[in-house]
């Protein structure tokens, strides 16, 4: 089953390296200092873009993976949520309430509310 | 199963298709557009505008290859093939039709046990294509808007995630030809609750997943001027709205065959006529053109949202929802039914 | 809202040249190629995060030197360049020029050119107020608002075009009256625009006002105190969203705007929704104004009688050697305002506008100075700007409605 994977991705890798380099080869060639400055509203960029960047991304990372891998768990929950649903539902509330007390905590925190 | 060889081919259609089905969405999109706007679209190459993606098409792969100073080269390049190769591959799991009904051949490329996480993982693998785009052009502007744009489409994976879970509840299984057979709404009409606010969560994250307005901030020319997509031009633009579009289209299919039924008909013509609702392909890209009309008319209609405002919704709102959506459908399963 | 953190500085040209960077704050160059911005500004930006801690604007892309260049023309000539400035509520200008040199010359206008002036002034405020409505709204990304509003503004441009020939950058009115009379299709036109207007100004105040994300985009954005607004100079519907009740049509009534009835609109609220509410019911009050100058309408004599101003009527060339010696010397020369110096405060689109008129005897002014209102609403940009998001920077900027010819002249 997973060869028909493989197919999947040679054929889409084949088209995106295809058109990549289809486009390399006919366009024109006439590079020049002006067409390969870096855009800042028509002036000289000030500063380069490996600058700092603000804190804030790394927090919304952080957290996602934490909440994503809680929704990982529950796919194989939701899968065989029919062989034992009362049991298996108190096990999702009682894992939704320990992780519902982190979200608060981050909620109160303030991560959110300056971006 | 069918044999390998055959796989490959299907796979290469799925692409030519969706490719081609990118280029007259974009027509399609300006002329609906344009209407609702009080104007014609494009009109003047060809008839109906219909040689206008053809043209796009020309000016496009015709244009000067530029690799911006200072740029780091290979990711430069590799960003927007990431973008579509992994686009185009989330495709590859939905199916079009029951088996063995496209002349013989199963109308799929692959019939995957596990078909919700393929699409929901690759779509998401096709974030990185926009962060290191917007890195690799070396420009703060770029920088910023890919930073944002990925900020915005982790946090709603999670709503996205979230609101597939009632589904597979009630399906009991990933796959997505099995949900599809199941038909999670002729289950119970206690779950049809749950499963409305499961689905209108679902189609919200599906719309900023796919950076569409009003959540398309990332690509707000007017605020940011085009974000990580400043510095790119030419062919590897195209790939990148290629793979937007295309992850427009994933994301309608998707909506189509978790929530709607995919590739089944409608019962009241399966009366009429017998065997309408074995039709491959058709049904689904029937229930796909309501979506895509659907992500064009919100575009033609609403502002968009701050990015602060964008992330506080996610966060706050959707996820508590989908989450509540979930427990609920849980709920109904385990003490209902 | 104009809290800077401690210990802040901002750069000095030379700190900067030599590569000095506070690397705290990320100084980001918006413009002046940019599609947000309402013409060539360019801004300065200094980003704490997604905070503005400074923002200092960058005018002069648009300088062509139209004050020096009144200097050399003719009083009549120079209303080739008046509406040029603010290209998009150009009536106001022309206005406030011929009531300046009006008031030099001691010209007394007739009835009729004074109601045609005031109706043309007032349409074209909605016109602008139009463009204003629409570049605000599609700067928040709603890209279908801004196609209705220009299907109305249409509308206003055929009646200008009827009237003056041209659809932007009218130069009709004149030092004593109007050019010529209004074609007989204008009251018609007037009256049907009339008509269909406030059904469609009622659709779009609904669209803005009803739709959540908009006015989330807008409430509480953008404050501007009302003291810090009055020290700052700031005129027009933004000073009015302030809480000042200030509009040289009732403060120093001019041209006949002491007889009509219209109110003055004012907020308290300051924020940016305001200064969109601000325009919406101006443009209510404009149509006010427009059917009352438009039922008073009389017929009569558009143009100052007196020869020394105005051109005497072409028939009269013909029979007297006086007119043709006036057409001669008022086209060669233009006629002689005795010396002194006149302002008259008006109220354009965007503020305060008046033009103080300096003249030495001669038949060109010895200097024009234009006190525009864009560029000192432009100023308050930082009252609005310095605490706030970034994204918000746009909503501001549209907001306060400069237009770089105004800034720039």
């Amino acid at each position: 089953m997973y060869e028909s994977l493989l197919m999947m991705f040679l054929a889409a890798g084949f088209i995106g390296a295809a058109a990549v380099v289809v486009g390399a080869l006919l366009g024109p060639k006439r590079a020049g200092p002006d067409k390969l400055a870096a855009y800042e509203s028509g002036l000289p960029a000030t500063g380069t873009a490996r600058e700092r960047f603000p804190v804030h991304f790394y927090l919304v990372a952080m957290l996602f993976i934490l909440f994503d891998v809680e929704a990982a768990f529950f796919f194989p929950l939701a899968v065989k949520f029919g062989m034992a649903p009362q049991f298996l539902f108190a096990q999702a509330i009682i894992f939704v309430a320990i992780l519902a007390v982190g979200y608060i905590y981050v909620i109160r925190k303030g991560v959110l509310d300056w971006k | 199963m069918d044999p390998l060889w055959v796989t490959l081919i299907k796979a290469f259609v799925l692409c030519l298709v969706l490719l081609g089905a990118f280029a007259y969405m974009t027509l399609i999109e300006r002329r609906i557009l344009g209407r609702m706007q009080h104007r014609h679209g494009p009109n003047r190459t060809g008839p109906f505008g219909l040689l206008q993606p053809i043209a796009d098409a020309i000016k496009s792969v015709f244009k000067e290859d530029i690799i911006v100073t200072n740029a780091d080269k290979v990711v430069y390049v590799m960003a927007p093939m990431i973008s579509i190769i992994f686009a185009l591959s989330a495709f590859g799991a939905i199916p079009g039709g029951p088996a063995g009904s496209l002349f013989g051949f199963n109308p799929w490329v692959v019939d995957l046990d596990i078909g919700v996480l393929y699409v929901l993982a690759v779509t998401s693998v096709g974030v990185y294509g926009i962060f290191l785009g917007g890195w690799a052009s070396n420009s703060k502007y770029a920088l910023l808007g890919s930073l944002r744009s990925s900020a915005q489409i982790i946090s709603y994976e999670l709503g996205l995630g979230l609101s597939v879970l009632s589904v597979i509840m009630i399906a009991g299984t990933l796959n997505l030809r099995e949900i599809v057979e199941v038909g999670v709404w002729t289950v119970s009409p206690w779950l049809w609750p749950p499963l409305a606010v499961a689905f209108v969560a679902f189609v919200i994250s599906a719309i900023a997943e796919v950076n569409r307005t009003p959540f398309d901030l990332p690509e707000a020319e007017q605020e940011i001027v085009a974000g990580y997509l400043t510095e790119y031009s030419g062919i590897k633009w195209a790939l990148y709205q290629m793979s937007e579009y295309v992850n427009m289209m994933t994301a309608a299919a998707f909506i189509s065959t978790l929530f709607l039924g995919g590739y089944r008909g409608p019962y009241v013509l399966e009366r009429l006529i017998p065997g309408s609702s074995e039709w491959p392909i058709i049904w689904l890209v029937l229930k796909m053109a309501i979506f895509m009309f659907l992500f064009i008319w919100l575009r033609a209609t609403l502002p968009r949202f701050r990015y602060d405002q964008l992330m506080r919704f996610g966060w706050l709102y959707l996820f508590e929802v989908a989450l509540a959506a979930t427990l609920l459908t849980g709920a109904v399963i385990a003490f209902v039914l | 809202m104009t809290e800077r953190p401690a210990g802040y500085h901002a750069l000095t040209v030379d700190e900067e040249r030599r590569g000095d960077f506070d690397t705290r704050f990320m100084r980001i160059n918006v413009g002046p190629q940019h599609p947000s911005t309402h013409g060539v500004l360019r801004l300065v930006v200094d980003l704490d995060g997604e905070r503005i801690v400074r923002i200092s604007p960058q005018i002069g892309y648009l300088h062509t030197g139209f004050e020096k260049t009144m200097e050399h023309r003719t009083y009549q000539q120079v209303i080739t360049y008046t509406n040029r400035m603010d290209y998009v509520h150009s009536f106001a200008h022309d206005l406030a020029y011929v009531l300046s040199a009006e008031k030099l010359m001691e010209a007394r206008v007739p009835e009729r050119a004074q109601r045609v002036r005031v109706i043309l002034t007032e349409l074209n405020r909605i016109a602008s107020h139009l463009v204003f409505l629409g570049t605000g709204i599609l700067d928040m990304g709603a890209l279908t608002l801004f196609f209705y509003t220009m299907r109305e503004r249409e509308q206003l441009l055929d009646i200008f075009e009827s009237v003056t020939g041209v659809r932007m950058n009218f130069g009709y009115f004149r030092v004593g009256g109007l050019y010529r009379d209004v074609p007989e299709s204008f009251e018609h036109d007037v009256r049907a625009f009339l008509a269909g207007f406030p059904k469609m100004l009622d659709q779009y105040a609904t669209m803005f006002m009803k739709n959540d994300i908009f006015v989330n985009r807008t409430k509480g954005v953008g404050v501007i105190p009302r003291e810090r607004a009055l020290e700052y100079g700031l005129t027009g519907p933004s000073l009015r969203a302030s809480g000042v009740p200030l509009d040289f049509r009732k403060a120093e009534p001019y041209s006949g705007y002491e007889e009509y009835a219209f109110e003055v609109p004012t907020s308290e609220e300051g924020d940016a929704f305001a200064r969109f509410e601000m325009r919406f019911r101006e443009m209510t009050q404009c149509l006010r104004i427009v059917e009352q100058a438009l039922d008073r309408l009389e017929p009569g004599p558009v143009q100052d009688p007196d020869r020394r101003i105005s051109l005497p009527p072409r028939s009269e060339l013909e029979t007297s050697m006086e007119a043709v010696i006036f057409h001669f010397k008022l086209v060669t020369e233009g006629f002689h305002p005795p010396r002194g110096v006149s302002y008259v405060a008006t109220e354009s689109a965007r503020g305060e506008l008046g033009y103080y008129l300096v003249s030495d005897g001669g038949s060109m002014p010895y200097r024009v100075k234009v006190r525009v209102p864009s560029l000192i609403n432009l100023q308050s940009l930082e009252l609005a700007c310095v605490g706030g998001l970034f994204a918000d920077m746009v909503v501001n900027i549209a907001t306060l409605d400069p237009v770089m010819g105004d800034v720039d002249k």
